[in-house]
C-alpha cells in the first residue's frame, strides 16, 4: 500500500501569487495568463464561465470586468516558501509538487504527535501562522492564504483529497479515487492521454483502474501505466523529499576594514578552504562561483567566475585576488573605503568526480591554463574586453558574427543553420567594419553611382573614395538587392550590396542604401 | 678535447630534448612550403599584408587543439575564421587592449598557444624584446601583425593578389584569390621561400595554387576548387544591347 500522506493545496495559487505580487486584491474576477491563454482564474471568474485554456478575448467576453494578470512563477515559488517552511516545522522531507501544492508523509509525525488528528491540528496551526510575505510600503497587506488539507494513501490520492478538503480513511483511497473523473489525472488538462481515455469511453478513474495493468502498459506505454497505478490508488512511488537547503554560502567579515589585497587574500584563504570543504562534504564541487565584496561605504563588486574544471582553494583565492585587483586598482570607479565583507556563493555545482582531467595531462590542463590566463586578462581590462566570436544567424555579414564576453554562454540569437537565403556565399569577408564607414562610389565621369528601383546600375562604378583616398575600380559585381524590414512601418531598409576590386587587388564589400542614396564600406576581403 | 666533445654532445642533446619536448604547431598543407616545420613554439612570426593569411596560419593549429588570441586586430569575421578551420570556442579576441597592451600580451603568452596582435603605433624596444623572450620561455607563438617587429624569426608577407570570378562588367562574384606569399627570416628560415596560394580558395580556406590545373582549365586542384579560371571567364555574358528585363532576370538568378 502506498504511504499515507498529507497534502496541502492552495486553490488558484497562480492567481493568489500574481495578485500579491502586483499588490491588488483577489476579491473580484481575476485570470492569470501565459501566452494569451488562461492558466488559472479566481472563483468569481469561474462563476462567470472563465475556464483554463481560454484565450484572453474569450475570457474577457464572458466576464468584462475580468482583471487579467501575467503569470509570475518566481512570485509563486517565493510566496509559497512560508508554507513549505511551516510544513517543514512539522516534519522534514516536504515534497513540493509545484508552488501551491506540497505533501508530507504522515507516519513520522503521527508517531510524534500521537494521532493523525493531532498532526492535522498542528499543521493547520503552523500553516495559519505562516507569516504572509511582508507587504511593501504603500500596498495593502497580503490577504491570509487559503489552504486546504487532505489526507489519503499515496501522494496522488492525497492531492485529490486536498482538493476536496477531506480525510480518506486508510485503505479506502481506491474507492475514493474511483468516483473521480479521468481529468483529475493531469491538473494542467492538456495531456493527450486524458483525451484518449475519454474517447475510449473511460470517464472515471475507477473504469480506467479496472483495466488489466499488462494491457494498459502495452497500449499506453510507461506513462499510461503510471497513470493507471495512480488511478487505482497504487502509486507507491517513494517520497521525493525536499531537504532543507544546505547553507553553502561562505561569508567573511573583516574588522577593521581592509584595503590591502594581500591582507584580504590572506584572510580569505581559510574561508576558501572551508567553502570548498563544505561543498565536498555534500559531494559537490564548484564550477561557477559568485564573488561579492562590500566596502565600509556600501560599494559592492559582484562577479561570476566560471571554471573549465572545478575550483580548488587556490583557484578561489586567485579569483578573490584578481577581482579585487581589478576593482581597487583599475577601473573607473575605485571604491572609497576598505573592504568589510566577502561572500562566496556557489552558482553552479557538479558532483565530485564528474570533472576529471585527462590522466596524462593532455588538453585538459592546457584548457584550464588558457581559461585562467583569459580570466586574468579580463580582470586587467574589464569583463567586456575579452570576447569570443560566434556565428549567428542573419543575412548581413555584420550580423553573422557576434562577439560575446569570455565566460558567457555563446547562444546565437538566430539559428545559423537555417538557410538564410540572400546571405553572402563563401568565401566570407575577413574583416568587418563596425560601424560601417561612409564611402563614395563614382562612375567614370565623377558622378555618384546610383541603383534604380528595378535594381539596375545605369552607370558602372569606376572609382571608390574612402576618406580622402580614391582608388580606381578594376572589377565589380552587383547589385544584390536586400529588401529588409519592409513589414516595419517607417523603417524599411532597401539596400544593395556590391563587391569591388581596386587596382591594387584589394576587394571590398560595399552597401548602397536606396533611401539616402549613400554608400558605406561594410567589410573587406583583406 | 674529450671535455669539449662531451659538452658539444650534451648541448646537442639538450637542444634535441627541447625540440622534442614541444612539437611545433601544425599548419595547413598549402602553407608547408613556406613553413616546413610548422609554427615552431617559442618563435615570433611576423605577418603583414593580409588578415586572411593570419587566419590561415592559425587554422590548422586551432583545429587540432591550440588556443589562439587576437589582440588589437580589426574585427575579424567569425565566418571567415571558421572557413579557415579555426575552432571559435578556443579563440579569444581582445579588440582594444589600450595602455595595458604589453601586460595583456604577456599574460596571454603564459597560456595561449598563439597570440596574434597588432602592436600599437609606438612600441618600446624593451617591450619587443621582453615579449619575444616571454614567448620563447613559455613555448607559445607570438604573431605580430602589420607594423614591423624587429627580431622576428620568420616574416610572412603577401606580394601580390589577384581575384578570380569577378570581372569589369558587374557579373559573377568574388570566388578565390591567387596570392604570392614570401617567407624570410633568421637561422634555419634564412633562405627566402615563395609560394603561390589560393587565399581564400573557392568556398573559403587556403589551398595550393596548381599552375597546370589553372592553365588547362580542367582537373581541379582539389574538390573545393572545382571552379577554375577558364570556367568562370567562360560564363555567359550579356551584350550591352540585351533588354533590361533579361538583365534583371539574370541578376535575380
Amino acid at each position: 500500500m502506498p504511504p499515507r500522506m498529507i497534502a496541502v493545496w492552495c486553490p488558484d495559487w497562480p492567481v493568489t501569487a500574481a495578485c500579491a505580487d502586483v499588490g491588488t486584491s483577489d476579491e473580484g474576477p481575476v485570470a492569470v495568463l501565459t501566452a494569451n491563454r488562461v492558466v488559472a482564474c479566481s472563483h468569481e471568474a469561474r462563476e462567470f464561465g472563465v475556464r483554463r485554456g481560454l484565450r484572453r478575448r474569450e475570457a474577457q467576453a464572458r466576464c468584462p470586468e475580468l482583471a487579467v494578470l501575467p503569470r509570475n512563477e518566481a512570485a509563486e515559488a517565493r510566496l509559497f516558501e512560508p508554507i513549505v517552511l511551516a510544513l517543514e516545522s512539522i516534519a522534514p522531507g516536504v515534497e513540493v509538487t509545484r508552488p501551491g501544492l506540497a505533501a508530507i508523509g504522515v507516519r513520522g509525525p503521527t508517531r510524534y504527535f500521537g494521532s493523525e488528528t493531532a498532526v492535522l491540528h498542528a499543521l493547520s496551526r503552523a500553516v495559519g501562522a505562516a507569516p504572509a510575505e511582508e507587504a511593501p510600503a504603500g500596498r495593502p497587506p497580503a490577504d491570509p492564504i487559503t489552504a486546504l488539507i487532505g489526507v489519503a494513501d499515496g501522494s496522488f490520492a492525497a492531492e485529490q483529497a486536498a482538493r476536496q478538503g477531506i480525510i480518506v480513511p486508510s485503505g479506502e483511497s481506491a474507492g475514493f479515487l474511483a468516483e473521480l473523473p479521468v481529468s483529475s489525472l493531469d491538473a494542467s488538462g492538456d495531456s493527450p492521454l486524458i483525451d484518449l481515455l475519454r474517447r475510449l469511453g473511460l470517464r472515471t478513474l475507477g473504469s480506467f483502474a479496472a483495466l488489466p495493468p499488462g494491457e494498459v502498459h502495452a497500449r499506453f506505454g510507461p506513462e499510461g501505466a503510471w497513470a493507471h497505478r495512480q488511478a487505482g490508488g497504487r502509486d507507491d512511488r517513494p517520497l521525493a523529499a525536499r531537504r532543507p537547503p544546505a547553507e553553502l554560502v561562505a561569508t567573511l567579515d573583516l574588522e577593521p576594514p581592509v584595503d590591502r589585497i594581500d591582507t584580504v587574500a590572506f584572510s580569505a584563504r581559510a574561508m576558501a578552504e572551508q567553502f570548498i570543504a563544505d561543498l565536498a562534504g555534500h559531494g559537490l564541487a564548484c564550477a561557477c562561483l559568485e564573488l561579492q565584496a562590500i566596502t565600509e561605504n556600501g560599494e559592492e563588486t559582484v562577479r561570476r567566475w566560471r571554471h573549465a574544471g572545478v575550483l580548488s582553494t587556490v583557484d578561489v583565492v586567485d579569483r578573490i585576488r584578481w577581482q579585487l585587483e581589478g576593482w581597487l586598482r583599475g577601473g573607473s570607479h575605485p571604491p572609497t573605503g576598505g573592504i568589510t565583507r566577502l561572500r562566496l556563493v556557489p552558482v553552479e555545482t557538479v558532483p565530485l568526480g564528474v570533472h576529471q582531467q585527462a590522466l596524462w595531462g593532455g588538453s585538459g590542463a592546457d584548457d584550464e591554463r588558457a581559461h585562467r590566463a583569459l580570466a586574468r586578462v579580463q580582470t586587467l581590462l574589464g569583463h567586456g574586453s575579452v570576447l569570443t566570436p560566434m556565428i549567428d544567424g542573419g543575412r548581413d555579414p555584420l550580423r553573422r558574427t557576434r562577439l560575446v564576453p569570455w565566460g558567457d554562454a555563446p547562444v546565437p540569437e538566430h539559428s545559423p543553420e537555417q538557410p538564410w537565403p540572400g546571405h553572402l556565399p563563401a568565401p566570407a569577408p575577413s574583416v568587418l567594419i563596425d560601424p560601417p564607414r561612409p564611402a563614395q562610389v563614382l562612375d567614370a565621369t565623377g558622378q555618384a553611382v546610383t541603383v534604380d528601383d528595378r535594381g539596375v546600375v545605369p552607370r558602372p562604378p569606376a572609382r571608390f573614395v574612402l576618406g580622402n583616398e580614391a582608388r580606381a575600380i578594376t572589377s565589380w559585381a552587383g547589385p544584390w538587392p536586400v529588401d529588409g524590414s519592409w513589414w516595419v512601418p517607417d523603417a524599411p531598409s532597401r539596400e544593395a550590396r556590391f563587391q569591388l576590386v581596386d587596382v591594387q587587388g584589394r576587394a571590398y564589400l560595399v552597401t548602397y542604401t536606396t533611401a539616402g542614396r549613400c554608400w558605406t564600406l561594410t567589410a573587406t576581403y583583406d | 678535447m674529450l671535455d669539449l666533445a662531451l659538452r658539444e654532445t650534451l648541448t646537442g642533446l639538450a637542444d634535441k630534448g627541447r625540440r622534442y619536448a614541444a612539437p611545433p604547431l601544425p599548419v595547413a598543407s598549402a602553407l608547408q612550403p613556406l613553413l616546413p616545420e610548422g609554427l615552431r613554439r617559442g618563435s615570433t612570426v611576423h605577418v603583414a599584408g593580409s588578415v586572411s593569411l593570419l587566419l590561415a596560419l592559425l587554422g590548422t593549429a586551432s583545429a587540432e587543439g591550440a588556443w589562439c588570441a587576437l589582440v588589437g586586430l580589426p574585427m575579424v569575421s567569425a565566418e571567415a575564421a571558421d572557413e579557415y578551420g579555426i575552432e571559435l570556442s578556443r579563440l579569444a579576441i581582445v579588440p582594444a587592449p589600450g595602455p595595458g597592451w604589453a601586460t595583456a600580451i604577456g599574460a596571454l603568452l603564459d597560456a595561449v598557444d598563439v597570440v596574434a596582435t597588432r602592436p600599437p603605433a609606438r612600441v618600446v624596444p624593451g617591450d619587443v624584446r621582453r615579449l619575444s623572450a616571454r614567448a620563447r620561455s613559455h613555448e607559445s607563438v607570438l604573431m605580430p601583425f602589420g607594423a614591423d617587429w624587429p627580431g622576428a624569426d620568420v616574416r610572412l608577407r603577401i606580394r601580390e593578389g589577384e581575384w578570380e570570378g569577378i570581372g569589369p562588367d558587374g557579373y559573377s562574384r568574388l570566388r578565390r584569390r591567387r596570392v604570392v606569399v614570401t617567407a624570410e627570416g633568421r637561422g634555419r628560415a634564412a633562405q627566402p621561400r615563395t609560394a603561390q596560394l589560393w587565399l581564400p580558395a573557392a568556398g573559403g580556406g587556403v589551398d595550393t595554387f596548381d599552375t597546370l590545373a589553372a592553365v588547362r582549365g580542367s582537373a581541379p586542384a582539389s574538390p573545393g576548387a572545382s571552379e577554375s579560371l577558364a570556367a568562370v571567364r567562360g560564363a555567359p555574358t550579356v551584350s550591352p544591347g540585351a533588354s533590361e528585363s533579361t538583365v534583371v532576370a539574370l541578376r535575380a538568378g
